[in-house]
């Protein structure tokens, strides 16, 4: 899946996780902040690459700015902001 | 070494010395002594009011490594600990140690006198913000001493923390030294926690905004434990001295949490005529204070007393006559400001009267139920408000230690998870208050007893509350969110954590970069 455009999806509210997908040239590049980045910020990388991998998205830089959420929310609001992307 | 919670601690800690490690949270009453006082004569022609807080430095002979002590009665209003802090540190003076009840976001100033080293020791019973944070990065130079609001009463008592110069920051004071906080631009109401400090300390000094004729009546605080009086343009912020009106949670999850607790103490049999009660002012626990009032309204129940730090929503309760008393040691808002001027049943309590283990009975002695917040709750119980999850101090026992330990009931009402963190956990990152005297945890999930209270499991399994086992809680949580990875820390001590009785219970250590 090809990035064409800048996009984004999610909220800076607690429990959720805002995403901002743009277009990269050389691979994906994740950039993540997190309240809770010691605990956690391991698990929510993976599940963003798991995620990019699953809708074979091979270029795109993700910005996220994590504020708490659980796994199926960051999935979802990936999903989201590539798809807006596209 | 370690304690009986398993907790290890070392044997001696540079700066605080031996370390007595906590045994079991009534193990160490018995006959104690208090400490001897030394007192500097005032004669009829001697006058008090001096012209400025360097004077008042000189006249009480500030020197290197005293100890200084103040309360926070103006909690994040106050200019009143910078203030002296400030002239201290212009002074040349160093190695002092603070002793303030509680320490704020406002209070940041003190983080460069703690790089300078004109502070190298801090006591407090809690602490947030800037300082907080410099404590836990390991700038101060000795490991700052956490102690609960009962304990730093035992403490200075006893003598084992001896304040030389106490500082009152006084809403309304005379020139002879009687003060009281009920008048004045930064009038804040009980002035509980200074009084330990006033009786105890080698000279005390007051710093009022509003000096008045002689007699500042109604006397809470009198002359003849106030060495000198200044005057000051401001003591506070009244903004940040009290909170406005506190609200109770709009939160429906909080709302629930509430609900189930106050059906909780309905199934324990307490809430009948008589009745006393504590709650914090944080949203879920009053919204606590909110199901009970109508329980009580609704059962015609004629409560005895409520305590603690008091809202505006415990004075309603209190005018509608569902309380006789209250017992006050720190106005939360100007309600119970205005409420603690005008009716003679809202009593003022010292922070030894309200928790002190090692008195003739505290006030904590004669609650029935406590309402507790928790960051942490272990399968054990244990409890942790003194560190958030990341390691990093963000708050302190305060009343915590000292109310789950005096009440009947102690229950810790909380969401199951706050953002991605689980609360009730294997092993807290700190222990702030011990689990043998935590009974119940209310979550919006499900519900623990403690299985030290068989009696009250058997009660609670006749309702149709979620109740299960802490270790189900636990489960529960992690299924959500996953299991989070370990915090890493460095040997360095960064605070010790007292008990109410004044041994450790544990230590902060640095979190490692």
């Amino acid at each position: 899946m090809k990035i064409n455009n800048p996009a984004k999806a999610g909220s800076l509210e607690s429990n959720d996780i805002f995403v901002m997908v743009f277009p990269n040239e050389n691979g994906n590049e994740i950039e993540l902040e997190s309240i809770v980045i010691k605990q956690f910020g391991k698990r929510i990388r993976e599940v963003i690459e798991e995620t990019l991998k699953e809708l074979n998205v091979e270029n795109a830089k993700i910005i996220a700015k994590d504020r708490g959420a659980l796994d199926y929310t960051i999935k979802a609001r990936v999903e989201t902001a590539i798809r807006r992307a596209m | 070494m370690e304690n009986i919670l398993g907790r290890v601690l070392p044997e001696y800690i540079e700066g605080y010395g031996e370390v007595k490690p906590f045994s079991g949270a009534f193990n160490n009453l018995g006959i104690k002594s208090k400490k001897q006082v030394s007192v500097k004569c005032v004669a009829p022609s001697d006058v008090k009011l001096v012209e400025s807080i360097k004077e008042a430095l000189i006249k009480c002979e500030i020197k290197d490594g005293m100890t200084v002590s103040f309360h926070h009665h103006l909690r994040n209003g106050d200019y009143v600990l910078n203030m002296v802090m400030d002239e201290i540190a212009k002074m040349g003076i160093k190695d002092i140690r603070v002793a303030a009840s509680s320490i704020f976001p406002v209070h940041a100033p003190l983080v460069e006198h703690i790089k300078n080293g004109v502070v190298t020791g801090i006591y407090a019973n809690y602490m947030s913000g800037p300082v907080a944070e410099a404590v836990s990065r390991g700038l101060l130079k000795y490991p700052a001493i956490m102690h609960t609001h009962g304990g730093r009463a035992r403490a200075i008592e006893s003598g084992d923390l001896k304040i030389d110069i106490a500082f009152i920051a006084a809403p309304t004071c005379d020139e002879y030294g009687n003060i009281n906080g009920v008048y004045g631009p930064s009038a804040c109401g009980s002035l509980g926690y200074a009084i330990p400090d006033a009786m105890y300390a080698g000279r005390v000094v007051a710093i009022t905004d509003n000096l008045v004729a002689y007699p500042a009546c109604p006397i809470e605080i009198s002359q003849e434990y106030v060495d000198y009086i200044v005057k000051v343009d401001s003591i506070g912020d009244p903004k940040g001295i009290v909170s406005g009106t506190t609200k109770i949670t709009k939160d429906p999850v909080g709302l629930k949490i509430a609900k189930m607790a106050t059906e909780v103490i309905e199934a324990s049999g307490l809430l009948k005529d008589g009745f006393s009660f504590q709650t914090g002012a944080g949203g879920i626990s009053l919204a606590v204070a909110k199901y009970v009032r109508d329980v009580m309204k609704k059962n015609g129940i004629k409560g005895s007393f409520a305590a603690g730090g008091i809202t505006g929503y415990i004075v309603d309760m209190f005018e509608e006559g569902l309380f006789e008393a209250l017992f006050d040691v720190q106005c939360f808002d100007l309600k119970a400001v205005e409420s603690y001027r005008r009716n003679v049943a809202h009593q003022g309590m010292s922070a030894s009267l309200y928790g002190n283990p090692h008195n003739k009975g505290a006030v904590v002695n004669r609650l029935d139920v406590m309402i507790l917040g928790a960051t942490e709750i272990d399968v054990n119980f244990n409890v942790n408000v003194t560190t958030g999850s990341d390691g990093v101090i963000m708050g302190g026992s305060g009343g915590h230690s000292d109310t789950a330990a005096g009440s009947k009931l102690a229950i810790v009402v909380t969401k199951l998870l706050k953002g991605r963190l689980p609360i009730v956990v294997d092993k807290v990152t700190t222990v702030t208050t011990p689990g043998e005297t935590v009974d119940v945890i209310v979550t919006e999930r499900g519900i623990a007893v403690n299985p030290r209270r068989q009696d009250l499991l058997e009660k609670l399994k006749e309702t149709n509350l979620p109740i299960m086992t802490i270790e189900e809680l636990k489960k529960l949580a992690e299924n959500m969110v996953g299991t989070p990875e370990k915090i890493e820390f460095d040997d360095k001590v960064v605070a010790v954590v007292e008990y109410r009785d004044g041994t450790v219970i544990d230590v902060v250590r640095k979190v490692k970069e």
